[in-house]
């Protein structure tokens, strides 16, 4: 019931919903932060996935670091990386990235591994290039499996995003740091909360996306 | 393919200074046992396994010489699995070399449609995707999708060994007839021996550690197997299966015991045989009697004994006749017009002696051939 309470609490104090440590202001924020990292991990897990998957080589070594970097613990990492570099965006950006990559990285080498070999192998023997396989016959048959990556990591960066506050940033993490420095526990559970549901609006997005991106012929619906 | 071997690099020797012509404009088929190369030989001819030594030619010229996305693209190419996009549809799967070589999409769409109808596919398939399909309909789909931009040449591997019987069957038939409209030169790698047969003009026979067994028409090779691999690997009924190609349109028929429904007591009695075949009044066969059995007037359909499958003279093979005859329960085969018109009857013994004077022929052809 407490719980409960300090949620409705939270959520109808109107002073809640306005100025720069306001509800839309650290949503706003904390989205920025996830998307950032978000694309900053694609941008690496990505491209190396997919020629390691295409190619097949190099598939140990990247099991390898990606235990490696699992195994980094997100906060340690930050408190090390501000330690070294000082406050700011950047320090906050490399642990959730490495966070990220792993995921994204691993998924996209399974998912094109895993696609039939066939329909790669009819392709290559009608003249199609290295490319054109790899982009339009391994990843569109990938798809499902590597947005499934994508949705981990960035679920993975909304839950952990809420750090950037401990190094002076915005983001819902404001509330929880705040809340608890201040004893004030609505503000903790409010600001939990919203995490929790940017979590769940993430999922939804992917599921959308999912839906637009992948072929009803590999849906198989 | 002068003199071609491959070794791969586990040291293994898939393909044994292999050399072959493979005629323009027909099927060629390469038959043996799995793991005799027969894979690596057909894909050395689009250069998806380049060969350690030899070289293959084509109209005249090294494959090696021209771009080898532009090789592939003159030659479509088959496989087992079909290996169809399961992202596209059958029409985009089908367009794809066409959209490859820069058609634009309403040409190489109209182009899949009028593919899929000479594949023997359902329009209303066009719009599916690849698992709404069967099997057979997917390895149509495949076929479609090499004959697109219409290549030469068609490279096939095994590609009707996943898919049942009668299935198969069809497909095999509806390749004969695409060859007889289109007049591909077909690489066709199976094996199956009697897929080799019925579609080969000519047949490969490999054998383990790729080496060429045999290269010959599909008679010439039930007739003179070169070795005995070849002889066991044709099977026991060799002998049975060349009937195949002996024609039954010179087999002597005769309408003696052949009677119609309203036949009269004297035309029952007349040819003096054990059977007569009574027929309806178009002329098709309705089933034996027994003269003793059968009332003028009365003759009761239902009461005869089934005549069994006819076959066609000129059309059938003696293979057919013979099957025919055998499976008849008089011993005579009923022979029909294209219109299923009953044109005469013919024992077993009178195919039997076609078969040897066949056969007679056959080796006073090759006296004179090697003379
Ligand atoms: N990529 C490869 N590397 C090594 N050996 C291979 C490779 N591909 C095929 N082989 C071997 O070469 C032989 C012939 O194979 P293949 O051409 O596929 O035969 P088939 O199609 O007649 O079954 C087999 O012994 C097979 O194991
Ligand atoms: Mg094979």
């Amino acid at each position: 019931m407490n719980v409960l309470n300090f949620v409705s609490a939270f959520f109808s104090d109107s002073a809640h919903w306005h100025g720069y440590d306001g509800i839309p202001q650290r949503l706003l924020e904390h989205v920025q932060y996830s998307l950032l990292a978000l694309a900053l991990a694609a941008a690496i897990g990505l491209p190396v996935g997919l020629l390691t998957g295409h190619t097949g080589r190099g598939g140990n070594a990247l099991a390898f670091i990606a235990t490696a970097a699992r195994a980094l613990p997100s906060f340690g990492l930050l408190v090390l990386i501000v330690i070294m570099m000082g406050f700011g965006l950047l320090p906050v950006m490399i642990p959730l990235v490495i966070l990220a990559v792993p995921p994204i990285l691993v998924t996209t080498y399974e998912a094109v591994r895993s696609v039939d070999p066939s329909p790669v192998d009819a392709a290559r023997g009608m003249g199609m290039r290295e490319s054109r396989i790899l982009f339009q016959v391994e990843l569109p048959v990938a798809l499902p499996l590597i947005l499934s990556g994508l949705r981990s990591a960035a679920i993975q960066i909304v839950s952990t995003a809420t750090i950037a506050a401990y190094v002076s940033l915005g983001g819902l993490g404001r509330y929880i740091v705040d809340g608890l420095y201040q004893r004030d526990y609505e503000k903790v559970v409010g600001g939990a909360t919203l995490v929790a549901v940017l979590a769940l609006v993430t999922l939804a997005v992917f599921w959308a996306a999912g839906r637009l991106a992948v072929s009803p012929g590999v849906r198989r619906r | 393919m002068e003199s071609v071997t491959k070794r791969y690099p586990d040291g293994t020797v898939a393909v044994d200074r292999l050399s072959l012509e493979i005629p323009d404009g027909s099927i060629t088929v390469l038959v043996g046992p799995s793991g005799c190369g027969k894979t690596t030989t057909l894909r050395m001819i689009n250069r998806m396994v380049e060969p350690t030594e030899g070289t293959i030619l084509l109209d005249g010229e090294d494959i090696q010489r021209q771009p080898v996305t532009t090789l592939r693209r003159s030659m479509g190419y088959v496989i087992q699995n079909a290996g169809l996009f399961q992202h596209r549809t059958i029409v985009d799967n089908i367009a794809t070399v066409p959209r490859m070589l820069g058609w634009g999409k309403q040409k190489a769409r109209a182009r899949a449609a009028e593919l899929m109808e000479r594949v023997g596919l359902d329009a209303a398939l066009a719009k599916r995707y690849p698992y709404q399909l069967s099997g057979g309909q997917q390895q149509r789909v495949g076929v479609a999708r090499a004959l697109a931009a219409d290549p030469p040449v068609l490279l096939m591997d095994e590609p009707f060994s996943a898919v049942d019987p009668v299935v198969r069957k069809g497909l095999q038939d509806e390749l004969l007839r695409i060859q007889d409209e289109l007049g591909k030169t077909i690489v066709f790698v199976t094996h199956d021996i009697d897929e080799a047969i019925k579609l080969g003009t000519m047949v490969a026979v490999m054998r383990t550690g790729g080496r060429l067994a045999q290269y010959a028409p599909p008679a010439e090779l039930l007739s003179d197997p070169a070795d005995a691999f070849v002889e066991d690997f044709l099977g026991a009924d060799r002998g049975i299966r060349r009937l195949s190609f002996f024609p039954s349109a010179r087999l002597e028929l005769t309408t003696g015991p052949v009677i119609p429904l309203d036949a009269t007591a004297e035309q029952i009695a007349a040819p003096g045989a054990d059977h007569l075949l009574v027929t309806d009044a178009d002329g098709r066969p309705l089933g034996w009697g027994a003269p003793g059995d059968l009332t003028a007037g009365d003759i009761r359909p239902a009461e005869l004994l089934p005549h069994g499958r006819p076959f066609v003279p000129g059309t059938d093979s003696l293979r057919a006749a013979l099957d025919c005859a055998v499976l008849s329960p008089t011993g005579w085969a009923v022979a029909v017009d294209a219109g299923g018109r009953v044109t005469g009857v013919v024992s077993q013994q009178t195919i039997g002696e076609a078969i040897r004077s066949a056969h007679a022929a056959d080796r006073a052809d090759e006296a004179k051939v090697s003379s």
